[in-house]
């Protein structure tokens, strides 16, 4: 193919994305900057599977990280208690955390990183309360991106990790 | 359901941004990114077949791809070939040296009975009107591409003095479908991509092939099981055995010893994902590392004395070389922000890495010989995985255009890349096989 014809399909399928993003935008996109008011169970009140599905804070079960970093930023601290209070009040549930990156950087070294953004929310779920044998990591790297553009809006998005519960 | 409406329609869009690619999915595209002054002119006029049904393959096609795409030699475009002559009798010098070519290839194909094929091929000096090469092959039509890419090895090496390494495999992995609905697929193809074999199909991601030294298995990771696992795989009987599966952590980034007989891998079960060695007939896994950083990506020197590997001790990423048996690791690479996924030529000249300085990854090579100078040999952005030739002539390496990765095979002194069309989906994991046997 020669350059104008290669020219030709990078700029179709950037066509492509821009008009699936476009479609993207009507699906709502956890945000970290978005987090409704929570309202912490009070210490009496001890919570029950149901209110994965119904606490504002349990809902929450997506930590993002900023680039090449592992460190929780603050705005997720109070995501941290309450999952961390579940671990306690519910000594039966396990957690899987499945840590993720951006695109950039090689496949095998991502899968470092992803752990290591696991291993710092393990570590944030501990000092909260949590057990380590309620915990286990697992690191999926660059490998399951949920926004596939190359801008930093879209790796903001990849840069996570997914509080999944493996029993309630 | 609106989010699977928009799912169909970015299949659909990409679907047509495929369709819409004037070259399509069967050809392969030569893309000359720079001069070829001292690339060799050389004909390869189309082989006469005497009798027998039309072959499915154009030997001369095939060798002349080879030639373009090795950067070493520039061929006749066959729309030049003004004469066929088929034996260096009926070469009428004159034509070719109006033509400025040095040399000529010429040949033909003759029913050899049982359903193989006879292909005899010369090689002509043009110049001095000598003959170099006369040989001949006998070979089932199906194996018609791998006889094409012996032929051409043979001239690459009485030209240049180096082994050809077109008559040998890669690996790579590809993508399919979307989210949830990912196909990943395990290939392996000759040196230009044709003849894909899948050799595993999962649907949860597959990484880093790695091939023995004998060309018989390949090493993987896997997370059919859910995490990452270590597999190697007979890619003829399809025979496989799990080598690393620790519960916790990663289990990956597999690297054969340069005699077979140990699998480098990083394991962080111990906390950190850190370089061991696991011996092949006994199992024994020693560690190699131990810091707490991520080390990973080991890569065997050709004479097996040592390790290189990917480490950000230094606080991000870069390239470190030790002893096989361990101890204390030495950084080599120091320029750009951070480097990654060496890859050693056989010469231990070479080290090829990803080095990436802001937002823009790219193929590095650092040539040891001179110093550790350093030169990029592929533009970026989002290229990884460079994987040399068993003769260091090129590399193939992954880059990404758009949503979709793709596969380029580079000459070694970047002045030639052609993209591999191999997939409609996503391709990416490239790994250049060894030397194959007759």
């Amino acid at each position: 193919m020669n350059k104008t014809a290669r020219v030709a399909l990078v700029a179709l399928l950037c066509i492509g994305a821009a008009a699936c993003s476009k479609k993207q935008e009507v699906k709502p996109q956890p945000q970290p900057e978005q987090q409704p008011a929570t309202q912490p169970a009070p210490e009496s009140n001890k919570y029950t599977p149901a209110d994965l599905d119904t606490d504002a804070c349990l809902r929450q079960r997506v930590v993002y990280f900023d680039f090449d970093k592992t460190e929780i930023k603050p705005e997720f601290q109070q995501i941290m208690a309450c999952h961390a209070k579940y671990l306690q009040d519910r000594p039966e549930s396990h957690i899987r955390l499945e840590g993720n990156t951006d695109e950039r950087g090689t496949r095998e070294y991502n899968l470092g990183l992803g752990e290591r953004r696991g291993n710092a929310v393990s570590d944030a779920l501990q000092a909260n309360g949590g057990s380590a044998s309620q915990v286990e990591v697992i690191s999926y790297g660059k490998e399951k991106p949920v926004c596939r553009e190359h801008n930093e809006d879209c790796w903001s998005k990849n840069r996570r990790v997914e509080i999944v519960y493996t029993a309630k | 359901m609106r989010h699977l409406k928009s799912l169909f329609a970015l299949a659909l869009l990409c679907l047509a941004a495929l369709v819409a690619a004037p070259a399509g999915a069967q050809s392969l595209n030569v893309d000359i990114v720079g001069g070829l002054k001292t690339a060799t002119p050389i004909a390869v006029v189309p082989f006469a077949q005497n009798g027998g049904a039309p072959l499915a393959t154009d030997v001369a096609d095939v060798i002349r791809n080879d030639f373009n795409r090795s950067g070493k030699f520039r061929a006749l475009a066959k729309s030049e070939i003004v004469e066929s002559p088929s034996r260096g009798a009926d070469i009428k010098f004159a034509t070719w040296r109006l033509l400025k070519q040095d040399y000529i290839t010429v040949g033909r194909i003759s029913d050899a009975g049982g359903g193989l094929l006879r292909v005899e091929y010369e090689l002509w000096d043009v110049n001095k009107q000598q003959s170099l090469l006369s040989q001949a092959f006998t070979a089932p039509a199906g194996d018609l591409r791998g006889v094409a890419h012996q032929i051409a090895d043979q001239i690459y090496e009485k030209i240049t003095g180096v082994r050809g390494a077109f008559w040998t495999r890669i690996a790579y992995v590809t993508a399919v479908g979307l989210g949830n609905n990912t196909t990943y697929s395990l290939i392996v193809a000759d040196s230009d991509g044709y003849n894909p074999q899948v050799v595993a199909r999962s649907r949860e991601s597959l990484l880093s092939p790695a091939w023995s030294p004998d060309g018989k298995k390949i090493a993987y990771v896997s997370f059919e099981s859910g995490n990452s696992q270590v597999y190697v795989q007979d890619i003829t009987t399809g025979s496989r055995q799990l080598v690393a599966a620790h519960k916790k952590g990663i289990n990956g980034a597999p690297a054969w010893s340069p005699d077979g007989s140990k699998l480098a891998v990083s394991l962080s079960y111990v906390g950190n994902p850190e370089i061991f060695v696991i011996d092949m007939a006994s199992r024994h896994e020693t560690r190699l590392t131990n810091s707490l950083s991520i080390d990973t990506e080991p890569t065997w020197s050709a004479d097996g004395q040592s390790i290189y590997f990917t480490s950000d001790r230094s606080g991000r990423p870069q390239v470190y070389q030790m002893s096989a048996s361990g101890g204390s690791p030495t950084r080599i690479s120091f320029e750009g922000q951070n480097n990654a996924n060496a890859d050693v030529s056989y010469d231990g000249k070479l080290i090829a890495m990803v080095q990436g300085n802001g937002n823009v990854y790219r193929i590095a090579i650092m040539d040891r010989s001179l110093g550790g100078q350093v030169r990029f040999i592929s533009p970026g952005p989002i290229d990884d995985s460079p994987s040399f030739a068993p003769n260091a002539s090129m590399l193939l390496y992954a880059a990404t255009e758009g949503r979709r990765g793709v596969l380029y095979a580079v000459s070694a002194d970047g002045q030639v890349r052609q993209r591999l069309v191999l997939s409609d989906g996503d391709v990416r994991e490239p790994a250049w096989g060894p030397y194959r046997q007759r």
